[in-house]
C-alpha cells in the first residue's frame, strides 16, 4: 500500500492508501521502498533537536509526521512569529523537504492547521484558533482511523459540525477520546509537550516546596541557577550561545524564556541580567514549581589575553551591549553596513553581523552621496534638456523646485549578470541644488537618447545633508 | 573661555557648580569643533562628553533629518570607539556617513521599530560606557525621557546625540519644548559655496545653537563636514558678520 505521496507523485496519479500493484501499473519503473517507521521517528527526533537548538526552548517530535514547538518567549530572536514560521518552512524547503507550519493557541489547533490549512505557513492571532479550525475536516483532530470513519458514516465532515453537536451521545458511541481531542484542539484542556532533551544537555534545575510567583523571587532564583549553570559550563570549558529558562507551573503548563548571545558567554552577571530583563514576559499564574535552566547551544569558550600592549588603550568590549539589544529588538535588527562592489546605489551596501571582524573597506569617494536614501525612488516631474542636461526644475511631493546648481551626470549601468532586464538599462544621476540650498539626488532612467535604456522618466532617490 | 578668564570669581563659581553637578571624572571632558568661533561659545570650549546633545533640521530637514544626521556623524567621527546608531526605520545611506568621516566598521545600527524602543536602546547604549558615542533618531523627546538619557550619559561619560526628525512639518514645532539636553542645534542647508565653474560646491549649513546650558545661543554659517568630520568656516565669512555681532554683544554686557 502507498503510505506517502509527494506533489510529484500526486501529479502522476498516485494516492495514499492505493495498492502498490496499482501504483506500479500507473507509473512505469516506480521505485518502491519499504516503510521505515522507526527510521522516520528517529529522523523526526533529529529534526526536533535542530528546532530546539535553533528556534524554541520546548520542542518534540509529533509522530508520525511532524514536530511541535512551544515558541512563546522565543520568537523575538527571529524578529517575530510571522518571520519565524516562514523562516522555518524556507529552511526546511532548502534541505529538499516540503514543510508546512502553523502557529496557534493550542497544540491540537496548530496540528490541524499545519496539515489542512491552505497556506504553507499560517499564524493565528491569540484567541482566533477556535474559529480558524471550524472549517477543517475531522481527520485533523488526531483521532484513530475507526472513529473518523464512524463519524463520516454519520455524516460529519468538519470540526465545526462536530463541535456544535451535543457531546453525550457522541461520547456514548465513540468513547471519551473524541471529546478529549476536541477540547485539546479548542484549547479547553491543557496538553503538555514532553520536551525533547538531548543527552549531553547542560542543565540545572530547582524544585520548590512551595510554588513561587513574585517577579523578585523568580529573579533571585534565576541568579542562583545561572551561577550553577556557569560552574557546569566552566567544568566543560564551554560558553552559552542560547539559554532556556523553563518554568513548570502548578497548573501543569510550561512557560519559557529564551535568550541568545552573539559570542559564547559564561559571565554570571551578564546572563542573569539578560534573563531578568525577560521575566516580565512570564505569567506564573498560581505559582511555579520547578525552574529549569539549560544551555541548549553551547560553544567552546577560551580565555583570551585582553591587553596586548601597555601603551595602547584596549578597544572596549561591546558584545554585552549587542546581546542586550539583540534580545530586545531581534538579532537581525542590529547590524553594520559593509561595502559591496556595485555601482547601483541600493546594492552597494550590505548588512553584516555587528561583531563581524572589521573589513577596513570603504566605498569609492569620487562622487558625493546623499545621507538619506529613499527606500523606493520616487517619480518626479522634471523639465530638462535632453540628452545630458540636469533638469531646470522639478516637482517632488507637490512642491516645485527650481534647480540653481547641478552636478552630473554620473552614469550607472545595469548589472546584466544579475538580471536580463538590466542588460541595457542605464541611470544618469544628478546632484541638484534648489534655491534654498537643499540638495537632492535625482536620476533619469535611461540615457536620454535610446528608448531601450529606460523609460526616460525622472526619479528622486536621495536627500543630501 | 574668555569671559571666565576675565573674572576669576565667576570661574570659581562655575567650577563649584560643576562639582555639585558631579560626573566630570572621565578624562577628556569636551570635544572641540576646532573652530574658535564655535568653541568659544560652548562652556569648556567644545561639546561636553557625558552629555546629551540634540540636533534637528530646519525647513524640510525637519522631516528628512539629512543634514542633522551628517552633523551628528561628523561629531561621532571625531570620537574614539564604536558608535551606536539607533533608528526606528532605516533610511540612512552609509556611504554618505563614510564621506563625513565615519567609517562603516565603526557604526553599529539598531533598527528598533518604534520610538519607545529607540529611546530604550539609546539609554542602554549610553549606560554601557564602552562606546564612542550614541546617536538616536527620535521625534518625541519628553523632559523625563531626556533627563533619563542625560543621567545615563553622565554616568558613563559617553556623548549622546539625539537627531530629531518628525513626520510632518507641523510637528516640528515640538522642538521648542524644553528638554534636559545640554546643547540644542538646528542645522539648515544653505546654498553651497559658489564655484567658478558650473557644478555644486561644498555644502553649507546655517548652524544655530538654540540652547546651550551655561552658555548663550548663537548662530554660525559653516561649511559641512569634510572627510574627517570637521566643519569649517567659509573663508569669505571668517571675519565677517558673525564676528562683528559677537564683538558688539560683548561690548554691551
Amino acid at each position: 500500500m502507498v503510505l506517502a505521496a509527494d506533489a510529484a507523485a500526486q501529479a502522476a496519479g498516485l494516492r495514499v492508501r492505493m495498492p502498490v500493484t496499482k501504483a506500479q501499473a500507473l507509473v512505469k519503473g516506480l521505485v518502491v521502498m519499504d516503510a521505515d517507521p522507526a527510521g522516520d521517528a528517529e529522523a523526526l527526533e533529529r529534526l526536533a533537536l535542530w528546532a530546539l537548538q535553533r528556534y524554541a526552548p520546548i520542542a518534540a517530535a509529533d509522530l508520525p509526521d511532524g514536530i511541535v514547538m512551544d515558541v512563546a518567549g522565543a520568537a523575538h530572536l527571529h524578529s517575530g512569529e510571522d518571520a519565524m514560521a516562514k523562516g522555518i518552512v524556507e529552511r526546511i524547503a532548502a534541505a529538499g523537504v516540503a514543510a508546512r507550519a502553523a502557529l496557534a493557541d493550542s497544540w491540537g489547533a496548530a496540528h490541524a492547521l499545519a496539515r489542512f490549512a491552505a497556506r504553507p505557513a499560517i499564524i493565528i492571532p491569540p484567541g482566533g484558533s477556535a474559529k480558524a479550525i471550524l472549517e477543517l475536516p475531522i481527520r485533523a483532530l488526531r483521532l484513530p482511523k475507526d472513529i473518523v470513519d464512524g463519524l463520516r458514516v454519520l455524516g460529519f465532515e468538519s470540526i465545526g459540525e462536530l463541535a456544535a453537536t451535543p457531546r453525550a451521545p457522541l461520547a456514548l458511541r465513540f468513547g471519551s477520546e473524541l471529546g478529549r481531542r476536541l477540547d485539546q484542539a479548542f484549547g479547553r484542556i491543557s496538553e503538555q509537550i514532553d520536551p525533547l532533551r538531548p543527552p549531553d544537555l547542560i542543565e540545572v534545575r530547582r524544585a520548590f516546596a512551595e510554588p513561587i510567583g513574585a517577579a523578585e523571587t523568580i529573579a533571585r532564583y534565576t541568579g542562583k541557577l545561572v551561577v550553577q549553570l556557569c560552574q557546569a559550563l566552566e567544568a566543560k570549558g564551554l560558553g552559552a550561545r542560547r539559554l532556556d529558562l523553563v518554568f513548570h507551573r502548578v497548573d501543569n503548563r510550561i512557560e519559557a524564556i529564551r535568550i541568545g548571545t552573539a559570542l559564547p558567554v559564561r559571565d554570571v552577571k551578564r546572563l542573569t541580567r539578560m534573563l531578568c530583563d525577560k521575566i516580565e514576559t512570564v505569567d506564573p499564574a498560581f505559582g511555579v514549581e520547578i525552574m529549569r535552566l539549560a544551555a541548549s547551544v553551547a560553544e567552546p569558550l577560551e580565555d583570551k589575553q585582553t591587553i596586548s600592549s601597555l601603551t595602547e588603550e584596549p578597544e572596549a568590549d561591546v558584545s554585552a551591549l549587542i546581546d542586550a539589544l539583540a534580545n530586545r529588538v531581534g538579532e537581525d535588527r542590529i547590524y553594520r553596513f559593509a561595502p559591496v562592489a556595485s555601482d547601483v546605489p541600493e546594492r552597494s551596501v550590505t548588512r553584516i553581523a555587528p561583531l563581524a571582524p572589521d573589513t577596513g573597506e570603504a566605498w569609492p569617494d569620487h562622487w558625493p552621496r546623499p545621507s538619506r536614501l529613499l527606500p523606493v525612488p520616487e517619480p518626479i516631474d522634471a523639465m530638462a534638456l535632453l540628452p545630458d542636461h540636469p533638469p531646470v526644475s522639478f516637482t517632488w511631493r507637490g512642491v516645485r523646485r527650481r534647480v540653481k546648481r547641478a552636478d552630473g551626470p554620473e552614469r550607472v549601468f545595469g548589472e546584466w549578470w544579475k538580471r536580463d532586464a538590466e542588460l541595457v538599462a542605464v541611470r544618469d544621476y544628478f546632484q541638484v541644488e534648489d534655491e534654498a540650498g537643499e540638495r537632492f539626488w535625482i536620476y533619469r532612467a535611461g540615457d536620454g537618447e535610446d528608448a531601450a535604456t529606460g523609460s526616460q522618466r525622472w526619479f528622486l532617490h536621495g536627500v543630501f545633508g | 573661555m574668555k569671559e571666565a578668564a576675565a573674572s576669576p570669581i565667576v570661574a570659581e563659581l562655575r567650577a563649584r557648580i560643576q562639582r555639585l553637578e558631579g560626573g566630570r571624572a572621565h578624562g577628556r571632558t569636551v570635544l572641540p569643533f576646532g573652530i574658535k568661533e564655535i568653541d568659544g561659545r560652548l562652556p569648556g570650549g567644545g561639546l561636553a562628553f557625558g552629555a546629551l546633545h540634540e540636533a534637528a533640521g530646519g525647513g524640510n530637514g525637519a522631516i528628512d533629518g539629512a543634514a542633522a544626521a551628517l552633523f551628528a556623524a561628523g561629531i561621532a567621527a571625531r570620537t574614539r570607539g564604536k558608535i551606536l546608531w539607533c533608528v526606528a526605520r532605516q533610511d540612512l545611506f552609509a556611504p554618505a556617513l563614510a564621506q563625513a568621516g565615519l567609517a562603516p566598521d565603526r557604526v553599529i545600527y539598531v533598527e528598533a521599530g518604534d520610538e519607545k524602543s529607540v529611546l530604550a536602546c539609546f539609554e542602554e547604549g549610553l549606560r554601557h560606557g564602552g562606546l564612542g558615542g550614541v546617536v538616536a533618531e527620535v521625534a518625541r523627546l519628553s523632559m523625563t525621557a531626556s533627563r533619563r538619557l542625560q543621567l545615563a550619559a553622565e554616568s558613563s561619560g559617553t556623548i549622546g546625540f539625539a537627531v530629531r526628525r518628525w513626520r510632518r512639518q507641523a510637528e516640528a514645532a515640538e522642538f521648542g519644548q524644553p528638554t534636559a539636553s545640554v546643547t540644542r542645534w538646528r542645522v539648515t542647508a544653505l546654498p553651497s559655496a559658489p564655484l567658478p565653474v558650473p557644478g555644486v560646491g561644498r555644502a553649507r549649513w546655517r548652524l544655530e545653537l538654540i540652547r546651550c546650558r551655561a552658555g548663550e545661543s548663537a548662530d554660525f554659517e559653516v561649511e559641512a563636514c569634510d572627510g574627517k568630520g570637521r566643519l569649517h568656516l567659509p573663508s569669505d565669512l571668517a571675519h565677517g558678520p558673525d564676528q562683528k555681532k559677537a564683538g558688539r554683544r560683548r561690548a554691551v554686557s
